[in-house]
């Protein structure tokens, strides 16, 4: 009984796809078909990796910075072996073989970029932001990296190291940002709350606490 | 398989512009930088991309390079730029 609500059909504009396919979309959509068609994948394993894939959140990532900034030698095994240290931590460890964590500290600031295409560690972070994927951010954060991180609120002291990390191959990185000062009190949970996904790419510093 | 270079090598990133796929961004080419690290061997992506097994594997290096090393800008000069760069792509400097 699709049509006996009350509403006016003249009230809003039929809804029309948005745009038209681009040839990337044709290209994947062809080649799904064909997958489904050819029986290598079925559409309810699909449908349950692409639930899977969007399930990841940052959160994974605010756990692993949270746990470094209060246990020393959790943080040195992170810094030499990601994927062992966050395994301790009960974390799905399997896409990670290749993380590797940097540090940002008084001295050194990382920040991280995939120029070719748009590496990133999504089995820590979930998707990358939309602006990780741009033209604009890839190409420019290489070239002028303190002006970027402006852009994004961040200024970087003079006397402070920007490592820019250009994520080419199989490697994915991950920044640690410095514990924000007066935290000491915190529990690792409060802790996590301060650590975002920005931070974690490197063009944001980690949350200070609001001032109570 | 031993890596060719180790940490503290001086190197030169080849300049090549093959007519496939390759994961040697242009800006680095012909710089010269210091290995940093070795990251272990892997398949070579540039045979993966065409549904190859990338085999034999490659030795996967971070390099380092100062950024006044690759740009004609100013930039400041304690700032660096690291990048992962596989062994064919490396030559002694």
């Amino acid at each position: 009984m699709p049509h006996e609500h009350p509403h006016d059909h003249a009230a809003h504009a039929p809804i029309v796809a948005s745009h038209a396919m681009t040839p990337y979309e044709k290209r994947a959509s062809a080649i799904e078909s064909l997958l489904l068609a050819k029986g290598f994948i079925s559409a309810e394993a699909m449908r349950q990796k692409l639930e899977e894939i969007d399930a990841i959140t940052p959160a994974l990532g605010t756990r692993v910075v949270a746990r470094a900034w209060v246990d020393p030698a959790f943080k040195a095994q992170l810094l030499v072996n990601a994927k062992e240290a966050i395994a301790t931590l009960g974390i799905e460890t399997d896409a990670l073989t290749t993380l590797v964590a940097l540090e940002n500290t008084s001295t050194i600031h990382n920040v991280v970029v995939c120029t070719l295409c748009s590496c990133y560690p999504r089995a820590l972070l979930g998707l990358p932001p939309d602006w990780y994927k741009s033209l604009n951010y890839r190409s420019r954060v290489v070239v002028g990296p303190r002006g970027v991180l402006r852009e994004f609120g961040t200024d970087i002291p003079a006397d402070v190291e920007v490592r820019v990390y250009d994520s080419t191959a199989d490697m994915r990185y991950l920044v640690i940002p410095e514990r924000p000062a007066g935290t000491e009190q915190l529990r690792e949970a409060e802790l996590a709350e301060l650590v975002t996904r920005d931070s974690m790419i490197g063009v944001a510093k980690a949350r200070t606490p609001v001032a109570v | 398989m031993e890596p060719q270079f180790q940490p503290g090598d001086r190197v030169r990133i080849r300049v090549n512009y093959p007519a496939r796929h390759f994961r040697t961004p242009g800006y680095i080419q012909g710089k010269i930088g210091h290995v940093v690290g070795v990251h272990g061997a892997f398949r070579n992506p540039e045979a993966l991309a065409y549904g190859g097994d990338g085999l034999p594997k490659q030795f996967l290096y971070l390099v380092r390079f100062p950024q006044s090393h690759i740009w004609n800008t100013t930039p400041a000069a304690s700032d660096t730029l690291y990048i992962d760069i596989y062994e064919p792509w490396l030559e002694s400097a």
